[in-house]
């Protein structure tokens, strides 16, 4: 495979290019640019940072699960290219300079370029922006002061990049019509959405992938389409862009989003990936179950359509065949009835313990509809159907609520971990209902609403 | 004067720009090879046959080792030698390294290593106290007691005894930055090596002993680190001995680093604790007697674990006047990782112990919890004697021990000084001669509006039955100097070149704290030049000899004042030199912006570099420092282990959701004791820093083995160190103005670890928010994650 991208400005060409190959290592080792580090090579700590410009706009990524066919086409900035060509320094490292924004300087590079990224988009929303770097000496402070700073200073022109001009390449299809034929003929290939699942095979499981085909540049599968009557995303749209759609229209849904992993893997992750990989541990599941969602899936020229909570049969087995893939997702337009409760140890970037998604219609003071769903809880995804029976045609009240949180025994027998226990998984799933209909009656339930 | 400015990071401008090189940055040579460990499986048992043929064979791999191959030392410990580089044929934890695998990549090394066919016969392994207690596996022959007075009686007279367990977990240090290490042989049997660790001399010396050469033959230099917090004070000597070792069979340079898994699974962490209470109090609340029950997971091999337990027991008073003191440690010897120092070595843990008694007394008296604690505190900053210091017989020290370790064993003992009576003393016999908390807690509960909070708080509580609020106040008194007192000790080299600029260097190594960018404010100030003039030098051991570990917040209080006596030297020099030359009285002669006044001639300070140069005046230094008035007796608990102590206080607000116990910090204010701040912005940067590291270990950072010993909280995805919008919404942090009693460098104080123990507020603000949805007191463990909480809600709710 060869590939095209521009590095700081300019063009890099790379013929016979290992297709796990990350960006990180490539640059480390190859290209000799040690500004970029490795802190985790997982994508949990953000050290790797750089700036990704494509169609898209300007992206921060992680470099250590990003392989390098996933950049044809794009501009990779690091933080080399973060300085002007006559070694100017970025608002951002200026600031993070004069605020004392780094300790250990190891964290710096990743932070220097997640936030060269959020001021080339405007964003001021700094702890979301930045949910996805680690630092363990500052406390973050002096950090945000220096983010907040520069919100109003122009963006440096030497960070504008734009994508450039790619041919075609095998493995790398351009629609989902060249994905299905490519992939009944390799059915037995690995298909790489965004890498932040299988990234982590190659980096931490290092397991050799072979084949793999890259769906990144498959533009029909990037659509989000929102009619009078449903709303459809397209399997390689990415959860900061899905976060943005549902915005309005399920706000819930859409801070929960603001929640699943951090803007760099959201830039990446795809719901289709999330879909496909069959963890039981994902938040679109539950959260696209609860609303009833259709799965779309395509094999060669045959689609089929399926509700999304018949995908998941069972722990790592789900009803996908061999060469097919997941096309779209897609559910009704309805009142905002949902609600997303996702419950970790830490707010941002943290895999759920346990994600519960409710969507409860009441109709004259009873309960007409209730789907809801949960992750976490299960080997798979799961609807909670025992304790909608003990919901549905009973009046909205506290003691419906109590009456049918035994039902959730019935439901789930979680599994104890390092992230919770058994017993605070059962109890606290018990809770989200409460909290469901609390929330309904306008008790103040949300801690991260609540200020000093 | 460049001293008390708040001048950022020296090497901040390398940071942002990417440029800061750390060990795995450092162009290598030609060939050089890349090492792994491969590691042990299971947590305790014996190799009947090691297969390494499918390593051996697979890409890239150069040579693979095993014990059996290494030509001296098998000995990475910084203690008692019962810490293999290579398993010895037994292992005691998964993640013992087993066997080495040297080749071209990174990459082929770690995938190498995994191939390894080995056949253990597995015992069954102690992972938990009971089971530690019960086989009486533990260091030291018995339990250490330290005490004063008659505890059990005066609990048994008190008229209020509360009681108590819990348990307090240990910590992963989480340095962005993994493991690293550079092995590059030099001609002959000498050996440079770049490590990222706190103690470039213990590298140098058990990189001696591996390769049986003197330590003059090996030299060590680490220009910074990514992150220390006491990681990297012993956890990197298994690197670098591997480098070395690889190095010196292959005659090529050898690199290793840590993937982060592996990192956290090889490497020590903080100790686990469980602490048992009981307390005694009287109808106002004073204290009449405590005691302790210390049980301290320490992991398969000894390492720093004495002194760490020690510092636990040192600190057991935190602030308050106990009349009547006992602690009982007990150090368990477990077939989990070695624990190790981390930031405040076991100082933490101590405090803790001490500040549960307090809330929870409190609690139990229905008094404030603030004002308890005054109640308790020792008496303000006064004056008295010196006590004068016994020599200790000298005996015959080996000078093959690693004596510049804090697990090192003193040779010889003073004679046990008396406890004082009455007084204003420590469990340990200590005089508490500069406590500032009085004034500080007053300054702080104002400035945080205290008493008006609470009052809201209360009062919200009382509204809202999901969301609850809590808030609470904690001190910080921690002793500064290395328990083994030798260590306090500290060198430094200084030239003056003829350009009037200035080389700096001493045994200090910089991880972030900004120990550089002080010392250098030091070296500016006493010649009176701009800080552009001094250099900053990475620690190198064949500049500096005999260090000790950047470690116990000494960096600056040691390092600056032996750069203080090297520029000093020089200084004298050039002013005797141009005061003879002038025929002016020397004490005229004055070094100030930048020049040298000599009576009615001024020079610039380079032109006066110059003239003392063909004066044939030398202008290279050492500086030395020894700390004075400590001595410490370890097993008898008795003495004054620390020069002084630094203070702090801090008041956290937090909210907990009741129904699913999780929280958030709302607020922090904090007012901090740095003496007179040689830099107020690093030292800032400091407190910020330890609150939000020292908060996060006793909330989100959970680790979680499970039942054969598998750590199963190992990368970021698992283990949770605060994110971005953990750190307090509202955080006010302000330097109290005061100035060390004692005399250190320019009357400043040590901050690198006091701060970290202000997070014990946001544990215990957490506690009084849970403690809002029932009437008992919520007894919560450490962490308080947000199931923890949800568990002492329950409690709550079930009344008990």
């Amino acid at each position: 495979m060869n590939i095209t991208f521009l590095l700081n400005g300019e063009t890099v060409e790379l013929s016979d290019v290992d297709p796990t190959a990350t960006l990180l290592d490539w640059l480390r080792e190859d290209r000799g640019l040690t500004g970029t580090k490795e802190g985790c090579n997982e994508g949990d700590c953000g050290a790797c940072t750089v700036m990704v410009t494509d169609e898209g706009g300007a992206k921060a990524l992680n470099a250590c699960i990003l392989f390098l066919p996933q950049l044809h086409g794009k501009a990779v900035r690091t933080v080399e290219g973060a300085s002007g060509p006559n070694g100017e320094a970025h608002p951002v490292q200026q600031a993070m300079v004069d605020l004392h924004g780094s300790q250990c300087g190891f964290c710096t590079p990743g932070f220097v370029m997640s936030m060269v990224a959020s001021h080339a988009n405007g964003a001021t929303d700094h702890d979301t922006q930045l949910a996805g770097n680690l630092c363990r000496c500052t406390g973050y402070a002096p950090i945000i002061r220096a983010a907040t700073a520069i919100e109003a200073m122009p963006v440096p022109v030497w960070v504008k990049d734009a994508p450039v001009d790619a041919d075609a390449q095998p493995m790398l299809p351009t629609s989902s019509d060249e994905l299905a034929a490519i992939y009944a003929d390799h059915p037995e290939a690995t298909l790489i959405a965004g890498a932040t699942d299988v990234g982590l095979w190659v980096t931490k499981q290092l397991r050799e992938l072979d084949p793999v085909i890259f769906l990144n540049r498959c533009d029909d599968l990037k659509n989000i389409t929102i009619t009078e009557g449903e709303i459809r995303l397209g399997t390689m749209v990415d959860m900061n862009r899905m976060g943005a759609a549902l915005a309005d229209l399920h706000p819930s849904y859409a801070e929960m989003i603001r929640r699943y992993a951090s803007v760099q893997v959201r830039h990446a992750a795809t719901v289709g990936g999330n879909i496909a990989n069959g963890s039981p541990i994902g938040d679109n599941p539950p959260a696209l179950i609860a609303l009833g969602a259709t799965l779309h899936l395509r094999k060669g020229d045959t689609r089929r359509s399926i509700p999304l909570e018949d995908f998941f049969i069972d722990y790592g087995k789900q009803d996908r065949a061999p060469g097919e893939f997941v096309e779209a997702v897609s559910f009704l337009r309805q009142p905002d009835r949902l609600k997303c409760y996702k419950l970790s140890k830490r707010f941002d970037q943290d895999i759920s313990a346990v994600c519960g998604c409710f969507n409860i219609t009441v109709t004259d003071g009873t309960v007409s509809q209730a789907r809801i769903a949960f992750g976490g809880m299960a080997g798979i995804p799961k609807r909670a159907t025992h304790v909608e029976a003990a919901l549905i045609g009973k009046p909205w009240t506290a003691a419906t609520i109590q009456a049918a949180l035994p039902a959730f025994a019935d439901d789930y027998q979680p599994l104890t971990d390092m992230r919770a226990s058994a017993t605070y998984r059962l109890e606290t799933a018990k809770a989200m209902l409460e909290r469901y209909f609390l929330e309904d009656q306008g008790e103040v339930t949300d801690v991260l609403k609540v200020t000093a | 004067m460049s001293v008390t400015k708040p001048l950022p990071h020296d090497a901040a401008p390398l940071h942002v720009a990417g440029v800061a090189r750390y060990v795995d940055d450092i162009p290598t040579p030609k060939g050089t090879l890349h090492l792994a460990f491969g590691l042990s499986p299971i947590a305790k048992g014996t190799i009947i046959a090691m297969d390494l043929s499918a390593v051996k064979a697979a890409e890239g791999v150069v040579q693979v080792m095993t014990a059996d191959d290494l030509p001296f030392a098998n000995d990475v410990s910084p203690s008692i030698h019962d810490e293999p580089l290579l398993s010895d044929g037994t292992v005691h934890y998964i993640g013992q390294p087993v066997f080495l695998v040297v080749a071209t990549s990174h990459l082929a090394a770690r995938k190498a290593a995994r191939l390894g066919k080995i056949d253990y016969a597995e015992d069954t392994p102690i992972l938990t106290i009971e089971e530690a207690l019960a086989a009486d596996s533990r260091f030291e022959d018995g339990p250490r007691i330290y005490a004063k007075g008659d505890a059990d009686a005066a609990i048994a007279n008190a008229r209020h005894v509360i009681e108590g367990s819990f348990e307090l977990g240990g910590q992963e240090h989480f340095y962005l930055e993994g493991q690293a290490a550079l092995a590059v042989p030099n001609e002959g049997a000498d050996m440079l090596v770049h490590s990222s660790t706190q103690h470039p001399t213990e590298i140098q010396h058990k990189v001696a002993d591996a390769l049986g050469v003197p330590m003059h033959a090996v030299r060590v230099e680490t220009r910074r680190m990514g992150g220390g917090f006491g990681g990297k004070e012993s956890q990197g000597n298994a690197l670098a001995v591997a480098c070395a070792i690889a190095a010196r069979a292959t005659g090529k340079a050898c690199k290793m680093r840590y993937d982060r898994d592996d990192d956290m699974i090889i490497t020590g962490k903080r100790h686990a604790f469980r602490i048992a209470y009981k307390a005694g109090f009287d109808e106002n609340g004073h204290v009449q007697g405590v005691s302790f029950h210390h049980y301290v997971i320490c992991g398969w091999a000894q390492d720093l674990s004495l002194p760490v337990a020690d510092r636990a027991m040192l600190h057991s008073d935190n602030a308050y006047l106990l009349p009547n003191a006992r602690i009982e440690s007990h150090r368990l010897k477990t077939n989990t990782q070695s624990a190790t120092a981390y930031r405040g070595f076991g100082g933490p843990q101590g405090m803790v112990g001490i500040e549960r008694v307090m809330d929870h007394a409190a609690h139990a008296l229905g008094l404030d919890p603030v004002e308890l604690r005054r109640r308790n505190y020792y008496e303000p900053a006064h004056k008295v004697a010196d006590q004068p210091l016994h020599a200790k017989p000298l005996g015959h020290p080996d000078p093959h021990e690693d004596l510049t370790s804090r697990g090192a064993v003193e040779t010889g003992s003073a004679p046990v000084r008396p406890l004082p009576a009455g007084g204003n003393t420590t469990p340990y016999g200590m005089e508490v001669s500069d406590f500032e908390l009085h004034g500080m807690t007053e300054a702080l509960l104002k400035s945080s509006d205290y008493a008006a909070r609470k009052a809201a708080i209360a009062e919200w509580n009382a509204k809202n039955g999901v969301i609850k609020k809590g808030i609470a106040f904690s001190p910080v008194k921690f002793g500064i100097s290395f328990t083994l007192t030798h260590l306090n000790q500290a060198g430094a080299l200084v030239h003056v070149y003829q350009d009037g600029s200035v080389h700096l260097n001493h045994g200090g190594t910089e991880m972030g704290q900004g120990l550089f960018q002080k010392v250098a404010q030091v070296a500016a100030s006493r010649f009176g030049i701009p800080l552009e003039m001094v250099k900053i030098t990475a620690t190198d051991t064949a500049k500096v000899p005999n260090t000790s570990a950047t470690a116990a917040s000494s960096g600056s209080d040691l390092n600056g004042m032996a750069v203080k006596a090297a520029c000093d030297t020089i200084r004298d020099r050039m002013t005797d030199y141009l005061a003879e030359r002038h025929q002016a009285d020397p004490a005229t002669v004055t070094f100030t912006d930048g020049h040298v006044l000599v009576g009615e001639e001024r020079y610039t300070f380079a032109e006066a570099a110059a003239l003392a140069y063909q004066g044939r005046i030398s202008l290279s230094a050492t500086g030395f420092y020894k700390t004075p008035k400590i001595e410490w007796d370890r097993i008898a608990g008795r003495g004054r282990p620390f020069f002084y102590f630094a203070y702090g206080a801090s008041v956290t607000e937090v909210v907990v959701d009741t129904l699913t116990g999780e929280n958030r910090i709302l607020r922090t204010d904090i007012l901090h004791d740095a003496g007179a701040s040689l830099n107020p912005a690093l030292d800032i940067g400091q407190v910020e820093g330890g609150y939000v590291q020292g908060a996060g270990w006793l909330t989100t950072e959970e680790l979680v083995w499970d039942g054969k010993g598998n750590l199963r909280t190992h990368a970021p995805s698992t283990y949770k160190i605060p994110a971005c919008s953990d750190r307090p919404d509202f955080f006010n942090v302000a330097l109290w103005d005061g100035e060390n009693h004692e005399d250190t460098i320019y009357r400043s104080k040590a901050v690198g670890e006091p701060p970290f123990m202000l997070g014990i507020s946001a544990w215990l603000a957490l506690s009084n928010a849970v403690a809002a949805s029932g009437d008992g007191y919520p007894a919560l463990n450490a962490p308080a994650t947000a199931e923890e909480l949800w568990r002492g809600v329950q409690r709550m709710k079930g009344g008990t």
